[in-house]
C-alpha cells in the first residue's frame, strides 16, 4: 500500500479540540488525544457518550463542527480518501450481507478497495485462518451465530491492509465465552498485523485487559486517558464498600481517620478507598457498632475501572457486567447492641 | 473519490444478481402476478373483447396485454431495485458501502447496473410465458430493440427508486411510494387499456405518466400498434432516464448513514 504521510508518522491518530454539535447539541465536546502506531486504546463510556460519534468523523462519513484530526497523517477535512484507505471498520451493528457467504462478503470488500485479484484471494484466506472462519467460508452468512458475524466483519476490516482498525463495541451483546473468543483474535491481530486500534467499549473488562491506554469518556467529554493499571492506582489501593444504617454519619465517624483517602455514598452504600484493606475491616465493624450503627454487609476489593469511572463521572457506567476481580466478599450480619 | 471505478459497479453488479438468484421467492412473485394477470385478465377478456379501431384489427386483448405486463414488471423490479437501499440501510450494509473510497456515483452507477440487469432477466421471462400463450415477436430485430427500450425505462426507475429511498429514513416509506407512486404509474399507463379515446382528465394524467411511453413504445414495436411515434416516445423516455439518473446519484449523494 502507499505511504503514509511524512509528517505526524508515529501517530496512528491524533485529535485535537474536536467538537461535534448536532442541532446545538454537543455529542462530543472539544476532545483530544493521540493513538500510537502499534497500540490498542480505549474509549470507555457509557451510552450516548460519544463514541461512535468519534469514530464516524474520524472515518470522515460525518463532518466535525470544529476543531482537527488526523488519521495515519492523513487531515480528516482534507483527504477523505487517502484515510479510507488506511483505515478498517467494525461497525456497533451488523453490517453484513446475508444473502452472501462469508468469503463473498469479503471478496466483495476487497474488490470495492480496489484489490488485485491474486492479492485479494491471499488476503481471505489469511484473514478467515486469522479468525478461524476458514471452514465456514462457504457458508451463507444468515447461517453464522453472532460470533461469527462479528469475526468476519474483524477479518473484513482488516482485508485492504489497514494501518488504524476502528472497533466499534465489538462484542457488544455477544455472551462471555465468545468475549474472551474475539479479545483473543483482537491482541493475536494487534501482534501480527502491528496495526494500530481504536476500539470503543462500555465493558470495564474489555477496556482493563485489552488496551493499552483507556480514556473515560462521558457526555462526549473525554475526563482522563493512562493506562489501565495507572488508572486503577490513581483510584486507591483498596475499595471498602459498607451497608451500614446511616452511611452519612459513618462517613463523619470516619473523617479523621489519614488511612481512608476518599469517601463518597453511592446506592446507599458507603465506599471508602483506604489502605491495607484486609486490616480495616474488623476495626470498621467495631467502630460502627461503638456508634451503635448496624453493619450489614461489607465487601472488600481491588479497584477495577469500574471504580476509576465512579471516580471521575460521580455515577456507574450503566451495565454492571464487569467482572470484579479479586473480589472478596464478607458479608457479616450484626445485631445492633445496646 | 471522485471519478468512476468499474470494480466498483461491477461488484454491485455482481452482489445483485447473486442476491436475486439466491431469492427465489421473489423471482417466483415477480413472475407468478404477470402470469395471473396474462391468465386471468388477458384470457378472460379475450373471448368477449376485440380491438376495431384502425390498426387494431386482429389484435386481441392477450396479445394487447402482453407489452403492458412487461411495462409493469419493468416498473416494479427496478423501482424495487432502486428502492433496495433502504434495506442496505436497514440492515446495516449501507455503511459498508459507504465507507469505502469509492465515489458515490459509481455506487449509484453499480445499483442501476445490478438492477437493470435483473429487471431485463424478469421482462424476458414474461415474453417466454407470453410465447407459451401464443404470444409473438416479429423477429429478432423488433426483439433487439424492444430490449433497448426495456433498458430506458428501467433505469429511468431505478434512478427514481435511489432518489425515493435516499430521501427516505427508514422502510415505512416504502409503503408510501408504493400505494401512491408505483401503482398510478401502473394503472395511468395504459398497461391494461388503450390510449384512445379517453376523457381529457384521464388522458392529462396518462400523458404525463412516464410508463406509458414505454408502454406505448413495446406495443409499437411488438404488435405495430402505437399511439405516438416512437422516436417521441424514445426522445420522451431519453429525457426521463438521464434526469431520473441524475436526480438519483445527485440525491444519493448528499444522503447520510
Ligand atoms: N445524527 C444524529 N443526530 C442527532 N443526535 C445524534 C446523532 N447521532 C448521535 N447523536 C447523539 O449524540 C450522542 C452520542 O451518540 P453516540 O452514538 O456517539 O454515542 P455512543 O457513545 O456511541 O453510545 P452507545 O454506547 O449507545 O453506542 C447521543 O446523545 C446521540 O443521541
Ligand atoms: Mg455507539
Amino acid at each position: 500500500m502507499d505511504n503514509s504521510a511524512d509528517s505526524n508518522k508515529k501517530q496512528a491518530i491524533r485529535v485535537s479540540n474536536l467538537t461535534k454539535e448536532f442541532n446545538g447539541f454537543k455529542a462530543i465536546d472539544n476532545i483530544s488525544f493521540s493513538v500510537e502506531e502499534g497500540e490498542i486504546f480505549g474509549m470507555l463510556g457509557p451510552n450516548g457518550a460519544g463514541k461512535t460519534t468519534t469514530i464516524r468523523i474520524l472515518s470522515t462519513t460525518l463532518k466535525a463542527t470544529k476543531g482537527e484530526a488526523f488519521v495515519w497523517g492523513y487531515d480528516i477535512s482534507k483527504q477523505p480518501d487517502k484515510i479510507r484507505r488506511s483505515i478498517g471498520i467494525v461497525f456497533q451493528d451488523q453490517t453484513l450481507d446475508d444473502r452472501l457467504t462469508g468469503m463473498e462478503n469479503l471478496d466483495f470488500h476487497a474488490r470495492l478497495y480496489g484489490m488485485k485479484r491474486n492479492l485479494r484471494e491471499k488476503r481471505i484466506k489469511e484473514v478467515l485462518h486469522l479468525v478461524d472462519l476458514w471452514d465456514k467460508r462457504n457458508t451463507l452468512v444468515k447461517y453464522y451465530s453472532g460470533g461469527m458475524c462479528r469475526r468476519l466483519e474483524i477479518a473484513r476490516g482488516l482485508m485492504h491492509y489497514p494501518r488504524v482498525l476502528f472497533l466499534d463495541e465489538p462484542t457488544l451483546g455477544l455472551d462471555a465465552q465468545t468475549r474472551h473468543n474475539i479479545w483473543e483474535h483482537i491482541r493475536v491481530l494487534n501482534k501480527r498485523e502491528k496495526i494500530a486500534i481504536l476500539l470503543t467499549t462500555h465493558y470495564m473488562d474489555e477496556a482493563d485487559t485489552l488496551c493499552n491506554r483507556v480514556g473515560i469518556i462521558d457526555k462526549g467529554k473525554i475526563l482522563i486517558i493512562d493506562e489501565p493499571e495507572k488508572l486503577k492506582n490513581m483510584v486507591g489501593k483498596d475499595l471498602i464498600s459498607i451497608k451500614v444504617s446511616s452511611p452519612e454519619k459513618m462517613m463523619q465517624i470516619l473523617s479523621n481517620f489519614e488511612w481512608v483517602s476518599n469517601k463518597r455514598v453511592y446506592d446507599g452504600l458507603l465506599h471508602l478507598e483506604v489502605t491495607e484493606g484486609e486490616k480495616r475491616i474488623p476495626f470498621l465493624i467495631n467502630l460502627a457498632q461503638r456508634y451503635s450503627l448496624s453493619v450489614d454487609l461489607v465487601s472488600l476489593r481491588r479497584p477495577t475501572l469500574e471504580d476509576v469511572f465512579l471516580h471521575f463521572t460521580g455515577k456507574r457506567i450503566r451495565e454492571e457486567e464487569g467482572t470484579l476481580r479479586e473480589r472478596i466478599s464478607a458479608r457479616i450480619r450484626s445485631r445492633r447492641r445496646r | 473519490m471522485r471519478g468512476i471505478s468499474f470494480e466498483a459497479i461491477y461488484v454491485l453488479w455482481l452482489r445483485e444478481l447473486k442476491a436475486f438468484i439466491r431469492a427465489r421467492s421473489r423471482i417466483v412473485g415477480n413472475i407468478v402476478q404477470p402470469l395471473f394477470f396474462m391468465a386471468i385478465l388477458g384470457v378472460g377478456f379475450k373471448s368477449s373483447m376485440r380491438f376495431t379501431g384502425v390498426g387494431m384489427q386482429g389484435i386481441d386483448y392477450l396479445q394487447f396485454l402482453v407489452p403492458g405486463l412487461i411495462g409493469m414488471t419493468i416498473l416494479f423490479s427496478s423501482m424495487f431495485a432502486g428502492l433496495s437501499i433502504l434495506w442496505d440501510r436497514q440492515f446495516g450494509f449501507l455503511r459498508e458501502i459507504m465507507v469505502a473510497p469509492v465515489s458515490r456515483l459509481s455506487l449509484v452507477l453499480g445499483r442501476v447496473a445490478g438492477g437493470m440487469t435483473t429487471t431485463i432477466l424478469q421482462a424476458l421471462s414474461i415474453l417466454l410465458i407470453a410465447y407459451l400463450f401464443g404470444f409473438r415477436i416479429k423477429g429478432i430485430m423488433e426483439l433487439l430493440l424492444s430490449i433497448i427500450f426495456m433498458i430506458l425505462i428501467g433505469t429511468g426507475f431505478v434512478g427514481m427508486g435511489v432518489a425515493f429511498a435516499s430521501k427516505m429514513e427508514d422502510m415505512h416509506g416504502f409503503q408510501i411510494v408504493m400505494n401512491f407512486i408505483i401503482m398510478p404509474i401502473f394503472f395511468l399507463s395504459g398497461a391494461l387499456f388503450p390510449l384512445k379515446g379517453l376523457p381529457p382528465w384521464l388522458g392529462f394524467l396518462t400523458y404525463i405518466d412516464p410508463l406509458t411511453y414505454g408502454v406505448d413504445a413495446l406495443r409499437g414495436i411488438m404488435l405495430n400498434i402505437s399511439y405516438f411515434p416512437l422516436a417521441i416516445d424514445f426522445v420522451i423516455l431519453a429525457i426521463f432516464c438521464v434526469t431520473m439518473l441524475f436526480t438519483g446519484a445527485v440525491f444519493f449523494s448528499q444522503c447520510e448513514v
